[in-house]
């Protein structure tokens, strides 16, 4: 019995080494910078763990099923600036339309959504019925959104937001401790979670990743279970660019860049397994609040941005190489 | 010189669950060419597979030229000098003629006296000369993939040539060929041997073993029965030899009425020109309707693209009285249509779910709650009937199924059809690789669903398993539907010439 415990804690500790050790960073930081605990830092990571909640969530869905999605970086980017020219202040400087009126935050809301939603659409239509390996289809894409972005934007700039936009990503009840985007992003995690472990879709999901033949024979419509899962995924980009904007008050073409890579890296630190068949809300949470916090730890700790992409890369590659070793040893 | 080329003594191997290969011995002559006959499933293959270095044996010596080898893989056993054409082969089709023959060993040369490269002029003439050797004198630069299946055969031996093999092993080489290409790989097998290489020869076609074999020799249920000199043999001779094993008391008593006729198949005719031909059967309420015949029959192929899964041009499925389209598997499903897949691991189970899921994924619409939700208790009660019922042995409900042995695999995806309650279930190899314990649960099962007016068909590779279990088997042969025979008439040895019909 106390050699099985003993083989299950050398088990466990292979499983999360990464978030073990980034766990422990977290610690040694927090002791050796007093102010890593204010208000500011929390709410403040708190907020971007919520954004970048939604795209990890949305890239899971294609990890699950053995694919990845390369466009959702840019396509959050896309999301942004529509948010952001629909929701300009009537008297914003150089205003991207200027005779237009305020508008609803929800109709615009959807509007991005459905935009956002056709590109999915095309990504599900390319891989499930073309047959395109997604990792080619998805680069495609991306290239592609963001030269649309480029094109209609002009790559202006664009500010001056209205404030009841704003004040959804800058909003926070309990004293400030709790920003309006936390409660946004678990309500979603909550929905999805229902959504891949309670409907036919989640098991159908599963099902493909574990094994696409089976799915086809067993009666699972892979493909347009395919079509619904990159669609779900660029609704749900959307949600992030419209929230991303919000937040930072502004929106560039290159917002939302490379926010894929930090996604599916956060998906794989939480256990999503790049084999397929694998992959859980509360995992896909805590690696997205984990390399968030590796993030904030670096710049505590001084280390000028540059280095920074240095050792997220590493991590990613690490975060996979562990992944596919726990796959290696079950053969 | 040694009297044998090579000896291979008291081979064994197990796979879990399996003895595959039971202290096997066979003894090869220099300059012979040596057939290994045997059901499907009696470890000819497997047997290669370990003295090729494919498999490791459990235990078992191999001597070549008199001298004690020892193979770690399959490199290996090319460097000693085995060399096997594979009952599939693993060609690069994209690449050249001659780049397939030195893959991996490619001639180098020095550019500008210290880079090497490889030197392709050297390998395309080595190539040409190669090829001149079996007789097929083709453009090394071409494409492999532009060739015929047994033009690429005929490569894969200039290869072997080309490695000095002292032992050429051919597994099935004649499975795909036409008369005239049986007749060119012949002739180079008869050039081999005049150059003293000794051939492992593996068919099931009688009279190719009958024409070009010096020596045969036989397995059955893993063992070694003997071995034969060619010509002292007939073919009646060989099948009993082959299936010449007693039917005991291996399958449970059935109490089924076959009725009238539910499911009508006819004419159905694969896209591809090597698959199956206007097959057509029938199937009746309460019947078990075996399909019998050899490896490449096209038997799975017909069962698929009745399910949906594979395309044909032609071919009716009248069920129930009613003409019936099926396009994808969805359709079969929805129509109380079932099918265990031949190749559990590629096709049937979902490795890294748990039981529950992998039982539930084709019957989630039955437990749904307001429309969407899966209602998880009554997913429960129908996984843990099942576990009961076919008495599936896991720790729990959530383990992944790949840590399952391979009988309680199939009858949890078993489980995953009844749980749909079909009327007709298509079993394809239903007890490949499973213990005898496990079998004879499975076969339990199938004679209840039969008894309770369900319709069974069940594709076998096994006689014995065949005429054990079928109220009538059909019997197919390169894609052909060749007979039927009836329960009372049903002997291996009729069922055997019906395989072969067309060989």
């Amino acid at each position: 019995m106390n050699k099985k415990s003993g083989k299950d804690i050398k088990n466990f500790l292979q499983n999360n080494s990464i978030i073990i050790l980034l766990v422990i960073l977290v610690i040694v930081v927090a002791v050796l910078k007093d102010n890593f605990f204010g208000k500011s830092n929390i709410t403040n990571t708190a907020s971007n763990v919520a954004v970048r909640m939604f795209i990890a969530l949305g890239v899971s869905g294609c990890l699950i099923t053995k694919g990845t999605d390369l466009s959702a970086g840019r396509l959050v980017g896309l999301s942004a600036c529509l948010s952001g020219i629909l929701l300009q202040t009537t008297d914003a400087a150089s205003k991207f339309y200027p005779n237009l009126g305020d508008m609803n935050i929800f109709l615009v809301l959807l509007i991005v959504i459905a935009i956002t939603a056709v590109f999915g659409l095309i990504n599900g239509l390319v891989i499930a019925i073309l047959k395109v390996p997604p990792f080619i289809a998805t680069l495609g894409m991306q290239q592609l959104v963001y030269g649309i972005c480029l094109i209609y934007t002009k790559a202006t700039p664009l500010g001056g937001f209205r404030e009841d936009y704003t004040n959804i990503a800058k909003g926070k009840i309990l004293a400030g401790w709790l920003p309006y985007l936390v409660i946004i992003a678990l309500v979603v995690g909550f929905l999805m979670w229902f959504l891949y472990n309670k409907t036919r879709h989640g098991k159908y999901m599963y099902a493909i990743g574990g094994n696409e033949v089976a799915a086809e024979v067993s009666g699972v419509n892979v493909t347009k279970t395919k079509i619904l899962i990159y669609v779900l995924a660029a609704v749900l980009y959307a949600c992030a660019g419209f929230l991303l904007a919000a937040k930072t008050g502004g929106a560039t073409v290159n917002a939302g860049q490379g926010y894929e890579l930090e996604a599916i890296a956060a998906c794989t630190i939480g256990g999503v397994s790049t084999n397929g068949g694998i992959g859980r809300i509360s995992g896909i949470f805590v690696g997205v609040l984990v390399f968030e916090l590796l993030k904030v730890c670096l710049q505590f700790l001084g280390v000028p941005s540059d280095y920074t992409y240095v050792v997220q890369g590493l991590v990613i590659i690490v975060a996979v190489a562990l992944d596919i070793r726990k796959y290696l040893s079950k053969k | 010189m040694a009297e044998y080329r090579l000896e291979m003594k008291g081979i064994s191997k197990s796979f879990p669950g399996v003895k595959a290969l039971d202290q096997v011995s066979l003894k090869v002559r220099p300059g012979t060419v040596h057939s290994l006959m045997g059901e499907n499933g009696a470890g000819k293959s497997t047997l290669m597979k370990c003295l090729f270095g494919i498999y490791k044996m459990d235990e078992g010596e191999v001597y070549l030229d008199g001298e004690k080898v020892q193979i770690a893989n399959a490199d290996d056993a090319l460097h000693k000098g085995i060399a096997m054409v594979h009952q599939e082969l693993q060609p690069i089709p994209e690449r050249s003629i001659g780049e397939n023959i030195f893959c991996g060993r490619y001639p180098l040369k020095k550019l500008l006296g210290f880079i090497p490269v490889v030197d392709h002029k050297k390998m395309y003439e080595e190539s040409e000369r190669l090829l001149k050797e079996v007789r097929m004198e083709y453009d090394p630069k071409a494409k492999l993939g532009s060739l015929s299946v047994s033009q690429m055969q005929s490569v894969e031996i200039a290869k072997a040539v080309s490695m000095n093999a002292k032992v050429v092993i051919l597994d099935e080489p004649t499975s795909s060929l036409t008369a005239n290409e049986v007749e060119a790989l012949f002739r180079i097998i008869d050039d081999l041997r005049d150059k003293g290489v000794s051939i492992i020869y593996i068919s099931h076609k009688m009279d190719e073993i009958l024409r070009i074999s010096d020596d045969v020799s036989i397995m059955r249920d893993g063992q070694y029965i003997g071995t034969w000199e060619a010509k002292e043999l007939t073919t009646d001779m060989i099948i009993t030899k082959m299936v010449g094993r007693e039917l005991t008391n291996l399958y449970p008593p059935k109490h089924n009425e076959p009725g009238e006729v539910v499911l009508k198949v006819s004419g159905f005719t694969s896209i591809h020109d090597k698959s199956f031909k206007d097959c057509g059967f029938e199937l009746r309420k309460g019947e078990i309707l075996g399909i019998g015949g050899l490896v490449g029959a096209q038997r799975t192929e017909l069962v698929e693209a009745i399910f949906g899964v594979r395309a044909i041009v032609d071919g009716e499925v009248e069920y129930k009285g009613q003409k019936l389209k099926i396009k994808r598997p969805k359709d079969a499903i929805d129509n109380g249509i079932a099918l265990l897949t031949e190749d559990r691991r590629g096709s049937g189970i979902f490795g890294v779910l748990s039981i529950s899921d992998n039982v539930a994924i084709s019957s989630l619409n039955k437990y749904l709650s307001f429309g969407v939700m899966i209602n998880d208790k009554k997913v429960e009660d129908l996984v843990n009937e099942n576990v009961a019922k076919l008495s599936i042995k896991t720790p729990s409900n959530k383990t992944q199924i790949q840590s399952l042995s391979g009988g309680n695999q199939q009858k949890v995806i078993i489980s995953r059809w009844l749980a749909n309650d079909p009327d007709v279930l298509i079993l394809d190899e239903p007890t490949r690789g499973i213990d005898v314990g496990a079998k004879y649960e499975i076969y339990t099962i199938m004679a209840e669903l039969a008894a309770q007016g369900k319709s069974i068909i069940m594709i076998s590779s096994e006689m014995a398993e065949l005429i054990g279990m079928s109220d009538r088997i059909v019997v197919m042969c390169n894609g052909r539907v060749t007979g039927e025979v009836a329960k009372e008439d049903a002997t291996q040895e009729n069922i055997m010439s019906l395989a072969t019909k067309f060989n």
